[in-house]
């Protein structure tokens, strides 16, 4: 135990001094980091801008109270196309990224090249917002549902096929080798030893994709790949700010729903 | 084996119904659903949406096999990326990105410790616990991109629009693993500074912190990580960093730049992702 002396009457501390000093450096670096990396931002600020601020919050929410509810029915359509977004994404989404887990989980890929092929897709998969994924192939398949779609499963890829392969590299190896050595087939093996071991973990993480999959779509449409940001964008760039609140509060109720479906689905499953 | 194939009996006769194949080698594996009918109310429901949701696409065929050609230019793209023709707009980009993530990180968790420690129920008092989960709440739901729109509009084009908008993101997404965290705190620790006749700061720092610790700093590098991939995307509104360079780029289907900036993107997000696995394994 860390005991300091003040006039000879022993004084309980935390840690010892030299851990304390490096902690206390380690903040000091941290801390300047902070400064410097603020600095960059400030330079790169139009600070006059930053004046009104106030007033322009001010009147930004202004225009916004009340919403302007006679919109509501023509975002049905779009919520829907939104709703679809995220759902038809997800579920290609997750065709491509379960066979590429199991390429990807150390216990079950049949070659550690094809391992590092599927890492890799993973990852570029991870790293790459839905949104990036939208505007590349807006360029590239047009705008509409169909691009959004593409996005939406362009980026659950990475998402339900890191968990998924984690979830399979965390299996018990048992099943596995009770069943290998009734002779059973590679697939066998995977179907009846791999598979109900992850398979609430399975559901539990395609639900939690679909659940962000919907907060992503809704923001699709700003970049033309269809859904209720379409909506949002026009009236955005039209400063039709009370429509603006309409579909926020919209998104805000979808967003609401799909979080508690989720998670009933996940406290069902897990 | 025709009355058996019926299935039409009630379940305790179907389940030795199963038993009897099984004797002759025709096992099959419990269905996951065990009412027959509900089985066939979930399998049409899917199919009835799936046409559904068909319906309201409608592919321009054409237009995606005008694509194709610039679909094959984008992957061809990824072999010979362009770093030096734009090499300095991604330069710029890049270092304001980094900038701003660390920057909106480090004031987010600042923001969210207090916030996630009033939404956690084992320690705040109620009126604060709702306020704190409505915090939570609204930051969650809206995407960065949304926010930032907000944000632009109010503090004008640039990073600390983004620095405002990643924090806020932040804050939502901290607080409530936070909270959640704490929540899951044991609870003799937390007795046992009570019973000393501790300060509630002196509760928190020497109860609670120390059991969310080595989680908060990995959600921290977490989030460090998020925010860097959300700054890419937030400069398409003007929010500063390197999504403006990138949609830019993509705009001019000058695919060869983009492609250096998402492989850029890549590696720096598998490089953090290393380093908190690392530094994650160091705290614990």
């Amino acid at each position: 135990m860390p005991v300091k002396h003040v006039n000879n009457v022993p004084v309980w501390q935390r840690r010892e001094p030299l851990k304390q000093y490096a902690i206390w450096a380690g903040w000091m670096l941290g801390g300047m980091l902070f400064l410097l990396c603020w600095k960059v931002i400030s330079d790169n600020t139009i600070w006059e801008f930053m004046n009104d601020a106030g007033t322009q919050a001010g009147s930004l929410i202004g225009r916004m109270i009340p919403p302007d509810w006679s919109i509501t029915g023509s975002l049905m359509l779009p919520l829907w196309d939104t709703i679809n977004i995220a759902t038809v994404g997800t579920a290609l989404g997750i065709l491509i990224a379960f066979p590429l887990a199991f390429l990807a989980a150390r216990n079950t890929t049949p070659h550690p090249a094809l391992r590092a092929v599927a890492l890799a897709i993973i990852v570029s998969s991870r790293s790459i917002n839905a949104l990036i994924w939208a505007m590349l192939l807006v360029t590239i398949v047009g705008p509409g549902i169909f691009a959004g779609m593409l996005a939406i499963a362009l980026r659950s890829i990475g998402f339900v096929g890191k968990l998924l392969y984690e979830a399979i590299e965390e299996i018990h190896p048992t099943p596995v080798e009770a069943l290998s050595s009734t002779g059973a087939a590679r697939t066998q093996v995977l179907a009846y030893a791999v598979w109900p071991q992850i398979m609430p973990a399975f559901a539990g993480i395609s639900v939690y994709r679909w659940d962000i999959n919907i907060r992503e779509a809704t923001t699709l449409g700003l970049v033309g790949a269809g859904g209720i940001g379409l909506q949002m964008n026009a009236a955005i760039n039209n400063l039709a700010w009370a429509q603006v609140a309409t579909v926020f509060v919209l998104i805000f109720a979808t967003v609401i729903v799909s979080e508690w479906v989720s998670a009933k689905v996940r406290h069902a499953v897990i | 084996m025709s009355a058996a194939d019926t299935g039409n009996e009630p379940l305790p006769s179907l389940e030795q119904q199963r038993i009897a194949q099984a004797r002759e080698g025709r096992w099959r594996p419990l269905p996951l659903i065990r009412s027959r009918h509900w089985r066939w109310i979930i399998n049409l429901s899917v199919l009835l949406y799936v046409v559904l949701a068909w319906l309201s696409v409608d592919v321009n065929w054409s237009r995606v096999a005008q694509g194709m050609e610039r679909g094959q230019a984008f992957v061809a793209s990824f072999l010979q990326p362009d770093f030096t023709s734009r090499g300095g707009e991604i330069l710029t980009g890049l270092w304001e990105s980094l900038t701003m993530t660390f920057t909106a990180t480090v004031i987010g968790v600042a923001l969210a410790i207090p916030v996630g420690l009033g939404a956690a129920r084992n320690i705040a008092p109620l009126p604060v616990y709702f306020v704190c989960r409505g915090i939570i709440a609204v930051s969650r739901t809206f995407q960065e991109i949304i926010i930032a729109i907000l944000f632009v509009t109010m503090f004008g084009f640039g990073p600390l629009a983004g620095v405002i908008t990643l924090a806020f993101a932040t804050i939502g997404f901290m607080a409530k693993l936070l909270a959640e965290d704490i929540e899951d705190t044991q609870k003799e620790p937390l007795e046992a500074i009570r019973a000393t006749g501790g300060g509630w700061l002196q509760w928190i720092n020497y109860a609670v912190q120390p059991q969310v610790m080595p989680r908060l700093i990995g959600l921290s590098l977490y989030r460090l990580d998020i925010n860097f991939r959300e700054s890419a995307v937030i400069g398409i509104v003007g929010a500063g960093g390197i999504g403006a360079t990138l949609n830019t780029s993509i705009n001019r289907y000058d695919y060869d730049t983009s492609a250096a900036i998402l492989l850029l993107i890549i590696v720096i997000v598998l490089m953090s992702e290393y380093l908190s696995g690392y530094v994650r394994k160091w705290t614990q």
